[in-house]
């Protein structure tokens, strides 16, 4: 995002807002479905320049990134850059937005996700570059396209038309080019003096103005402020396959946005003029493609509450040793019970030891993580405790570190496949199916590799501390704040609760002494209703010891386990913004090397060495491909992230609500025994004569 | 500075006193007592139709050590020799809260507002609980003494009513300090020494086998009781947490927000139900043991006194034998021998009666604080179980 802020040219920004709108409203005709007369006059511009320009420079532009293809993506950050500049401008587009965001979602959320996986990543990039010129000549998009600006146009039609007066005025004031253009204002996007100002001003207001809506408001904020670019070139692809798996459209939409982007700046510099038709298609792409956004989010919710329904249940059962000595390990049955047609029955078990779940978890974290994917933390190893299991005390401690350590392992895996990019992994599938594992062997907490695991997360420590990112996100901003926060908060949370345990336990053990201690006096008391009922007592202490240890044991598993769970969760959280902010880094570096290689060229400009200049610009070439590139994948693993951490809220959100009514009917329940036992002892008491 | 007044929750209070009021010709209460510092100021209110008191109706201040020395002149008046003498009420002992208060004045800058406020709210009551319970110990010593036919009528007792001026007892120096210490460990060997003295009384040969391990039992007990109740923090870690859910609440804006706040007002309610639970606990059970401790102590006081009696009297029949058999000081042998039996005697008698109505006491009092705590139990689950019921539902509905 900020990269492309700041690339873009200034005067963009104006003469764009005007299309955006029309844009927005377009798209919001679209959804509803309802007209397409007002579609005319707008769409003309858009829709026709850019089919030219998009048709015939698609491929062009994909094969050299610097000359064709810069200057459209140019355009497309122009475009929406523009928009918010003015406040006007950015009130129109947050209502279409907000307009579309409720069309939209009806349509879209039925699309399952699952087939992110399938579908290469790459693949999205040529069919986002390529269909969005394409997509105007065809009538698909066409139709796309004219609707949103019908929907807006109901909300704020008139409205916009004064605006766009307004807007032009003030543009006018920055730009000569609006001046030209009057009718089709939104479709110059050239560029000129001060578009990051703008850039940032939009930001801002388009933030607080969706934000009005909760869920679908936040994420359209989000979208629009990471990647404006993205949007149009998403918005054509989810057009393209309005059947189409969502998470997909997300891939390709981040991925188009990282190229609009890095091209941007080449753009600048370059054709301006070419650009300016083609403008107006972008635009109604950007409008399109956020309307998109909220409707994404909508869908995503929906599809995570459908996963609920998700047939699959895993149960982690008798944990058994196996082996003696040092050499012994647990054991854990591994039993799925699905109707899911990607595995090869119904019902199977498998036997997996410990060290099987860590490498389960090591392989999806090798694969998924640097994606930006949360991968549920397994339990820690406990040396500890495993080690007194191994030398075979049948102490109670060991077996509650065991039956600890099973419900951890189970809850671990149901987190697993309960994330539908997990479940698709095949190392998932094969931990459940397959009959035997490769043993794990990096998973040994004393191992080589688990030094080396070591070193590396020492290495990771100290880069992420020497990494400045200039965080231009406001939602990661807050958001990585919040995860803070909050992880400090549960670690505390976990604390007094563990100190719950602990008391319940101690009062559990004081409570069996003085039941003791009261049966002596009942024996010793020579009023025989008194002695009986001080026996009685006892009695009902000894049960509510008992009970008291229950508790405790709830308290433990329910609550407490539920947050040293999410303690780990958050970290993993963590640990994807630590993997963001590391592309992002990555794309700053490269960033700079291409700043570098740029001056060396003006240099030999300058010191007109024409036999180096051709290496200075293949250099530069290659550099601006590792730019794009980088950003690409930063802006990718952001908005993989960002969907990843609004799941894992909403799944966080869920889990706690189950565990907190599991837990209070626990407590429940020990209460109604007490009245239970009470109320039996009542009778004695008042036998005593 | 804490005050209290009498009001409906005393009577709750009142966990040991047994229909010890139910004489209406002499009636004591506290109805009101300063705390300033270390000592307490009661302000003892007496009611009356007795015509050894001047007035009807009146009322003193006192303190702890008032109390004291009215014990301590009851248990020296040898004629009291043949009862159990109500035990003295224990010396107020505010160090628990105290410390706490302390222990929360530090670390008053790691916590919150609101936890602070709220564990200063609890220390306060737990204070006020110490507080009422010092008042009602006190109260039950001087009902016990008004309710008993003899100590009703001692001199010494009247004045500690009636005297409407500072007593300004003298405290004990150390060297009565350490009398009273030497005198115990006389009394320990004293005791020890006639054990061996064979009993010639059945009745007092069992209650005093009764009474020895019954102490020892009860003791026991009640120390296992205060472990127990003083282990029953569960209130303090559920306040504790209920603070940490609010904090962690705070930071969050999503569906989750509204779980932890629902989840800490269920453990601020709970926390109040379960301090209930134990508060009520520690009163009506350990506090019973404890004054049953202490009661029983009084009575194998009396028992002692007696042996003692008894030891003497054997001794002087002893001495009236050498006295026959030298022929000398016969006559004050036999005088001796005959005031050592009838000493004995009028103990013997008196011990009988009032270990009988001990015995009688003891299982009233029993009987009524295990109904109360049984049914004070039986109310706090239930509440617990509406709270939870009610915030299961809501939990679940949204």
């Amino acid at each position: 995002m900020a990269a492309s802020s700041e690339r873009s040219p200034p005067p963009f920004p104006d003469s764009e807002e005007p299309e955006l709108l029309e844009d927005s409203d377009e798209g919001a005709d679209a959804f509803t479905g309802t007209s397409i007369s007002e579609m005319d006059s707008p769409s003309p511009d858009s829709t026709r320049p850019p089919k030219d320009i998009f048709n015939e420079p698609p491929e062009d532009i994909f094969s050299d990134p610097l000359s064709n293809i810069n200057s459209e993506p140019q355009k497309k950050v122009d475009t929406k850059i523009p928009s918010p500049s003015s406040d006007e401008a950015v009130d129109l587009f947050s209502e279409p937005l907000d307009d579309d965001s409720e069309v939209m979602s009806s349509p879209e959320v039925q699309n399952p996700m699952p087939d992110l996986l399938n579908e290469p990543v790459e693949a999205p990039k040529s069919d986002v570059l390529g269909e969005p010129p394409v997509h105007k000549n065809a009538a698909r998009q066409q139709d796309f396209f004219e609707d949103p600006p019908k929907g807006s146009n109901n909300s704020s039609s008139s409205v916009k038309k004064a605006v766009s007066a307004e807007l032009f005025g003030d543009d006018e004031d920055e730009e000569d080019l609006f001046k030209e253009t009057p009718k089709v204002v939104t479709k110059k996007p050239q560029p000129s003096g001060p578009p990051v100002d703008v850039f940032t001003e939009v930001k801002s207001d388009v933030k607080v103005k969706p934000q009005v809506k909760d869920d679908p408001t936040d994420l359209f904020t989000e979208e629009a402020l990471t990647a404006p670019a993205q949007k149009p070139p998403a918005s054509s692809s989810s057009s393209s396959r309005t059947n189409g798996v969502h998470s997909e459209e997300q891939d390709l939409f981040s991925e188009a946005t990282v190229e609009l982007s890095l091209d941007s700046p080449l753009n600048d510099r370059k054709k301006k003029d070419a650009v300016k038709p083609s403008l107006s298609a972008p635009a109604a792409s950007v409008a399109s493609s956020s309307s998109k956004a909220p409707s994404k989010t909508l869908e995503e919710l929906e599809e995570e509450e459908s996963e609920d329904k998700f047939d699959l249940n895993i149960s982690v059962t008798n944990p058994e040793k196996v082996g003696d000595g040092m050499n012994a390990y647990m054991a854990y049955k591994v039993s799925t019970q699905t109707s899911l047609t990607m595995f090869r029955s119904k019902t199977f078990t498998v036997r997996r030891r410990f060290s099987d779940f860590l490498g389960l978890y090591e392989k999806l974290s090798e694969k998924h993580s640097q994606n930006g994917y949360i991968v549920p933390p397994p339990p820690e190893k406990s040396i500890l405790g495993m080690t007194k299991v191994k030398v075979g005390k049948e102490d109670p401690s060991s077996a509650e570190f065991v039956e600890r350590r099973r419900a951890a392992l189970e809850r671990y895996l149901q987190r697993v496949v309960s994330h539908p990019s997990l479940l698709q992994d095949p190392d998932v599938r094969e931990f459940l199916e397959k009959e035997e594992l490769p043993r794990a062997v990096s998973t040994q907490a004393l191992s080589g590799a688990g030094f080396l695991k070591m070193l590396n997360k020492a290495t990771d420590a100290v880069s992420k501390m020497t990494i400045k990112m200039n965080e231009q996100d406001v939602w990661f901003d807050e958001k990585i704040q919040d995860v803070e926060n909050e992880e400090q908060h549960m670690r505390k949370l976990h604390v007094m609760v563990e100190s719950l345990v602990n008391h319940r336990k101690e009062l559990s053990g004081n409570t069996a002494v003085f039941a003791k201690s009261v049966a002596m006096l009942g024996s010793s008391e020579d009023n025989t209703a008194l002695s009986r009922a001080l026996s009685q007592l006892a009695e009902v202490e000894d049960r509510i010891e008992q009970l008291h240890q229950e508790q405790a044991s709830n308290d433990f598993f329910t609550f407490s386990e539920l947050l040293a769970d999410y303690i780990r969760l958050l970290g993993a959280v963590k640990g994807c913004f630590d993997q963001r902010m590391k592309a992002w880094q990555r794309w700053q570096d490269a960033e700079n090397m291409l700043q570098k290689k740029r001056e060396a060229e003006a240099k030999l400009l300058w010191a007109n060495k024409p036999d180096k200049l051709q290496q200075a610009k293949d250099e530069i070439a290659e550099w601006e491909a590792k730019v794009t590139q980088y950003e690409r994948e930063f802006e990718r693993i952001s908005a993989t992230v960002r969907k990843e951490v609004i799941r894992f809220d909403k799944e966080k959100a869920r889990d706690f609500k189950r565990q907190i009514v599991k837990y209070l009917e626990s407590l429940l329940n020990s209460q109604q025994q007490l009245i239970k036992y009470w109320e039996a002892f009542l009778p004695e008491a008042k036998a005593i004569a | 500075m804490t005050s209290i007044s009498e009001d409906s929750d005393k009577e709750k209070m009142r966990s040991v006193s047994v229909d010890l009021n139910n004489d209406a010709s002499l009636v004591i209460d506290i109805p009101d007592a300063l705390c300033e510092r270390d000592k307490v100021k009661f302000t003892v209110h007496t009611k009356t139709t007795l015509s050894s008191f001047q007035k009807p109706e009146f009322s003193v201040p006192r303190q702890h050590e008032d109390f004291i020395w009215l014990h301590d002149t009851i248990v020296e008046t040898e004629e009291y020799a043949g009862f159990i003498i109500p035990p003295a009420p224990p010396k107020p002992d505010f160090e628990g809260p105290r410390e706490k208060m302390h222990k929360l004045g530090e670390g008053e800058s790691s916590m919150t507002k609101e936890e602070y406020a709220k564990m200063k709210q609890e220390l306060e009551a737990e204070y006020l609980a110490v507080f009422k319970k010092t008042v009602q110990v006190h109260e039950v010593f001087l009902q016990r003494l008004s309710s008993h036919p003899m100590f009703r009528k001692d001199r010494n007792f009247q004045i500690f009513l009636e005297y409407d001026q500072d007593l300004s007892v003298r405290r004990k120096n150390a060297k009565e300090m350490f009398g009273g210490f030497f005198k115990n460990m006389v009394k320990s060997a004293d005791e020890v020494l006639i054990s061996g003295v064979k009993e010639v009384d059945e009745f007092f040969e069992q209650e005093k086998n009764f009474l020895l391990d019954y102490s020892i039992k009860i003791k026991d007990a009640t120390a296992k009781a205060e472990k127990m109740t003083r282990s029953h923090k569960i209130a303090d870690d559920y306040n504790h947490i209920s603070g940490a859910l609010n904090n962690t609440a705070a930071d969050n804006n999503t569906a989750f927000k509204k779980h932890l706040e629902k989840c800490a007002e269920v453990f601020e309610k709970l926390r109040k139900v379960e301090d209930r639970m134990a508060s009520d606990q520690e009163l009506k059970l350990t506090e019973l043991l404890r004054y049953y401790t202490r009661d029983i102590q009084a009575a194998k006081d009396l028992l002692y006194r007696r042996a003692r009696a008894l030891a003497d009297y054997e001794n002087s029949n002893k001495a009236l034998d050498k006295a026959r058999l030298k022929g000398k000081d016969v006559a004050q042998a036999e005088e001796n021998q005959k005031q050592c039996l009838q000493k004995f005697d009028k103990l013997s008698e008196s011990g009988k009666k009032e270990l009988t109505s001990f015995k009688a006491r003891r299982v009233v009092a029993f009987r009524k604080n295990l109904i109360e705590m049984t049914e004070l139990e039986i109310k706090h689950a239930k509440n617990s179980v509406s709270l939870l019921q009610g915030s299961i539902e809501i939990l679940k509905s949204n």
